[in-house]
């Protein structure tokens, strides 16, 4: 699996079900970089059980707003849904991990 | 991505040259991230006496260092660490918009101010910032409180006017108070209430703890072994940082020894 990117259209089909981990981020933002290879790893290492994604919070402001990020980078994990944590700045693999339980 | 640093050195004060010239006679690959020299404590030192080797004020003493770190091949990068993280065999610092990969860490941030105003905890991320490029964006247009002062602040305010924000000035050296619902909406400064959309916190050095997420600190200071280990491998720490006595000559010694340990550690890691 990769790491996929979110759209308007597909967020809420994507994190009804089962684990997904929501990478809010947006381009001008440098820790977010920071954030990306950690991602490839966390999908290289669990992505047959967590769906990983992105999403541009300038292409898709109202999510963002929807779940109240108000800084850059915010993961969030939800398992069919619901939000399971959230989680500001960037989060290193073994946090990440901890977060989706 | 960028070039994968053997050490990163975040600090440019006597720990953090120290720290770079040592690992450079070790032929190790340095950067060394900091603010302009004249943000440094040492800068306002009007008379040390007791430096051996370079008798003067403080500027004079950091200028002597700062001349010898040009001729080392270290790479200097003007500007703030905003976090560390780890990533996998090494770590990532980022530095304004753009970030750098190191084998090793190295602490020379100096003195911190790890105490937060009352609600600063609570809401960071929450409409509580420390970086204005980073999240500014995400105030367009608001009213936002600024509280800092310095050059580099100045940057971040203009930043933050550019994109239509209504910048609130406060220079940081007063009480203040956040306060809110879901997100922070008051600053209370020095007994006056504003009400903001954000509130961007642009001290000069971002508390040691919030910058190294999991870094142990105990009674003012970064804990560290006596090879300047800190308790997360491959991190070391060096000079005010890890507490008093506030001394260039210790500074400069615990730079070298946690470049000394840096080096080994590097070496065993091959």
């Amino acid at each position: 699996m990769a790491v996929m990117h979110l759209t308007k259209d597909n967020f809420d089909s994507i994190t009804s079900a089962g684990l997904v981990l929501v990478d809010f981020w947006a381009t001008w933002c440098g820790p977010c970089r920071m954030q990306a290879p950690i991602l490839e790893e966390l999908d290289e290492k669990l992505g047959s059980k967590v769906k990983v994604c992105k999403l541009d919070v300038d292409d898709v402001p109202s999510v963002a707003e929807r779940f109240g990020v108000s800084s850059i980078p915010t993961l969030i994990a939800f398992r069919d849904g619901e939000v399971l944590n959230k989680r500001v700045g960037v989060t290193g693999l073994i946090e990440l991990e901890a977060m989706l339980g | 991505m960028p070039e994968k640093f053997d050490a990163l050195i975040i600090g440019g004060g006597p720990a953090g040259i120290s720290a770079a010239l040592t690992l450079r006679h070790r032929n190790k690959s340095v950067a060394l991230i900091s603010n302009p020299p004249d943000t440094t404590n040492l800068w306002k030192a009007k008379d040390v006496g007791n430096y051996p080797g370079i008798d003067g004020a403080g500027p004079a003493i950091e200028s002597a260092m700062l001349k010898q770190l040009a001729d080392s091949g270290t790479e200097t990068i003007d500007g703030r660490a905003l976090s560390v993280v780890p990533l996998g065999k090494s770590f990532g610092v980022a530095v304004g918009g753009d970030f750098y990969e190191g084998r090793t860490v190295i602490m020379t941030v100096g003195i911190t101010r790890e105490s937060a105003y009352p609600g600063e905890n609570e809401f960071l991320g929450r409409g509580v910032s420390y970086c204005a490029t980073c999240d500014g964006m995400l105030y367009k247009g608001r009213t936002v409180a600024v509280v800092g002062s310095g050059k580099e602040v100045e940057n971040d305010v203009k930043f933050l006017a550019s994109i239509g924000c209504e910048v609130l000035r406060f220079d940081g050296f007063g009480k203040a108070e956040i306060r809110g619902g879901d997100k922070a909406d008051t600053l209370i400064y020095n007994g006056e209430e504003y009400k903001v959309d954000c509130v961007f916190i642009l001290k000069d050095t971002i508390s040691v703890t919030k910058l190294v997420p999991g870094l142990e600190y105990k009674d003012g200071g970064v804990v560290v072994d006596k090879q300047m280990a800190t308790n997360i491998p491959g991190v070391f720490a060096a000079g005010d940082c890890t507490g008093r006595p506030y001394q260039i000559a210790k500074s400069v010694g615990e730079g070298n020894l946690a470049a000394l340990s840096a080096s080994e550690y590097l070496e065993e890691l091959n």
